[in-house]
């Protein structure tokens, strides 16, 4: 699904330049599960960017479902945005003047799906992460947790291949933390490629695989033993 | 661009922020209504100052006669210098080509009329057939004087339309006789004339008649004439100038009047008046636009500003739309077509509520100098277009940038 090779990535800090990736290599298949973890300023958040096609990498090569990105224009990139990728961020990001209904539908509206189609799509996907009776609510009206189901939800609607998620959990409150990474876990048993960034060790334990980066390179790729959020929600 | 889709997501946003649409197209309403507001009062100034000036033929030249200022080849001044028709015939015969209207004028003033038991004091004159178009008269019934009349010396009478009021109370005058210092004259005609009362407040009768009913011999109060048409407004000038100077001379030459004498022969070429007035009003005009013009700039800078606002202040939706799947030219096109929509809407309100004011307003505007005040519609639709094109151009820039940025920096912006 994901391969990337000897990927580089460095900012211009003014008359400094500072080397954020110092050479990724990295395969994600199908249906994994994976833990992006680090210290800050260890450029996991690039990484998670450049994945996205928010970002682009200076040097090394980037498959995305056999489709090499590089130098895309922002109308590509958009398209396989849109086709490929969902995101969850750490500060939700959703469009305030928009209710919950409206924020998950967006992404359709994007793909060009019918308004009628658009609605009852957006629904399900609030349906399953059970905010269906929070449908007309603006974000300013929810708490962190449901905001960020509200982003999940609006990541699954446009169905894309990989769910990349940075800090999903970093404005919330470990009880709710571990509600987001059930429902994450959920969609992942269903089949979805799901990137977590993350430095929180319960929540890296949560997935299947942790790959561990430290100044920029990979320290660290090991599968690991999947902690079911569900069994701590009651501890 | 014009998908029902896209409309449902204008709307939308438009609906959620009010005051934002609201400021843009206050901005835009404003400066159309401003700017038709401005240029009806233009238009209402040049209406009433054309109008004050429209009582007489608008290229008729007058002469009047006074008293002599300089001494002349042994004549000393104060002399008192009569017309007579000898200058009038020497002025049509040495002329006849070029002259379109003429008529040599014998008038008395507060001559007392009667009919039956109504009466009142009015300026009669004695005056030839063409006088009515020297003076710019309408007649609303009967006939004006004509040639048979002054050679036959009838004692007709062609009455203002006041007089008429006063003496006949809208009963029929045609064919009544009036007394005019004491002799009988036929009514044969009411005109109007645009001067309004001032001048519908006299009679007029056949020159030849007044000089022998007023006992003046052959003597002239004054000469009047237009000279024919000519195709622009520079060419008519310049003739009428020619003849007023040729006229003067022919006239102190013949009574003996210093060339330098400004008081003894004084001729109005209302032509100069008029180019006077002409240039006034061209003046007022531009005037009226330069603001205009100035207020549009305010407008499109006021419109381009709050762009460049909302542009910035949605710079992080913009990322957001981008990391779920938004193109760059469906960013471009939802801010440009939110914007053309707002100030579209917001500029055909302020043109009709200015149109609206004008209409209801306007009628009750009662000053000599500005009269129906009221704006070219084309030159306001336009106006509104301007601004529309305008605003949707200073949007662009700032949503094209906003479109290029990539989805990661809009993001991190706060």
């Amino acid at each position: 699904m994901i391969e990337i090779k000897d990927l580089h990535k460095s900012y211009k800090m003014g008359a400094n330049s500072l080397h954020v990736l110092k050479g990724i290599d990295f395969e994600v298949a199908d249906g994994e599960m994976i833990a992006i973890m680090g210290s800050s300023g260890s450029g996991k958040s690039t990484l998670l960017n450049i994945l996205g096609i928010l970002d682009e990498a200076d040097k090394g090569t980037y498959h995305l479902d056999g489709k090499i990105i590089k130098n895309l224009n922002e109308k590509v990139a958009a398209q396989y945005r849109s086709k490929f990728l969902g995101f969850v961020f750490q500060s939700f990001n959703l469009i305030s003047y928009k209710n919950a209904l409206d924020n998950v539908a967006m992404p359709l509206y994007y793909q060009g799906v019918k308004r009628n189609i658009r609605t009852e799509k957006a629904m399900h996907y609030l349906e399953k992460v059970g905010l269906a009776d929070w449908a007309e609510h603006l974000p300013n009206e929810l708490s962190g947790g449901q905001k960020q189901r509200v982003a999940i939800a609006r990541a699954l609607a446009s169905n894309p291949k990989v769910l990349l998620a940075d800090e999903p959990t970093g404005a919330l409150d470990s009880k709710t933390s571990y509600e987001v990474m059930e429902l994450i876990q959920e969609i992942n048993d269903e089949g979805k490629t799901i990137l977590v960034v993350t430095h929180e060790d319960d929540i890296a334990h949560m997935c299947k695989r942790i790959v561990n980066l430290r100044d920029g390179i990979i320290i660290d790729d090991s599968t690991v033993k999947q902690v079911r959020a569900k069994s701590l929600e009651n501890v | 661009m014009f998908s029902l889709e896209r409309w449902q997501e204008i709307f939308e946003t438009i609906r959620k922020n009010k005051l934002r649409t609201f400021l843009t197209g206050l901005s835009v309403g404003s400066g159309i209504f401003i700017l038709v507001i401005l240029l009806a009062i233009g238009q209402g100034m040049q209406n009433g100052i054309s109008k004050e000036f429209e009582n007489d033929a608008s290229n008729r030249i007058s002469v009047w006669t006074g008293v002599t200022s300089e001494s002349y080849k042994g004549l000393n001044p104060g002399r008192r210098i009569q017309l007579d028709n000898e200058d009038y015939d020497l002025a049509e015969t040495k002329n006849i080509e070029q002259l379109e209207y003429k008529s040599g004028v014998y008038s008395r003033w507060g001559q007392m009329t009667s009919y039956k038991t109504e009466n009142g004091s009015y300026r009669v004159e004695g005056v030839r057939g063409d006088y009515q178009f020297l003076e710019n008269a309408t007649l609303t019934t009967g006939r004006y004087i004509n040639q048979s009349d002054i050679n036959a010396f009838e004692k007709v009478a062609i009455i203002g339309n006041r007089v008429y009021q006063d003496l006949f109370k809208k009963e029929n005058a045609i064919g009544e006789y009036i007394e005019i210092s004491g002799v009988k004259f036929k009514v044969v005609g009411v005109y109007t004339d645009p001067g309004g009362e001032r001048e519908e407040n006299r009679i007029f009768i056949p020159l030849s008649t007044s000089q022998r009913v007023f006992n003046a011999g052959d003597k002239l109060r004054s000469l009047a004439f237009t000279l024919e048409k000519q195709n622009n407004f520079e060419a008519a000038l310049a003739a009428s100038e020619v003849f007023t100077a040729q006229l003067e001379a022919d006239l102190k030459a013949k009574h003996i009047i210093s060339p330098t004498d400004e008081r003894a022969i004084r001729i109005n070429n209302s032509l100069e008046g008029a180019k006077r007035i002409y240039d006034l009003i061209a003046m007022i005009k531009w005037f009226f636009w330069g603001v205009g013009i100035c207020t549009i700039i305010a407008g499109v800078v006021g419109v381009s500003n709050i762009m460049l606002i909302i542009v910035k202040e949605r710079t992080k939706e913009i990322g957001i739309r981008k990391a779920i799947g938004a193109q760059p030219i469906s960013i471009i096109g939802m801010i440009l077509h939110e914007s053309i929509f707002v100030t579209a809407i917001a500029g055909f309100l302020g043109l009709i509520f200015s149109l609206f004011i004008l209409e209801m307003v306007g009628p009750l505007i009662e000053t000599d100098y500005i009269r129906n005040p009221q704006v070219d519609f084309q030159v306001a639709f336009i106006t509104v277009i301007i601004l529309v094109v305008a605003g949707a151009v200073a949007g662009f820039f700032p949503a094209y940038r906003a479109s290029t940025i990539k989805p990661i920096e809009a993001l991190r912006d706060e």
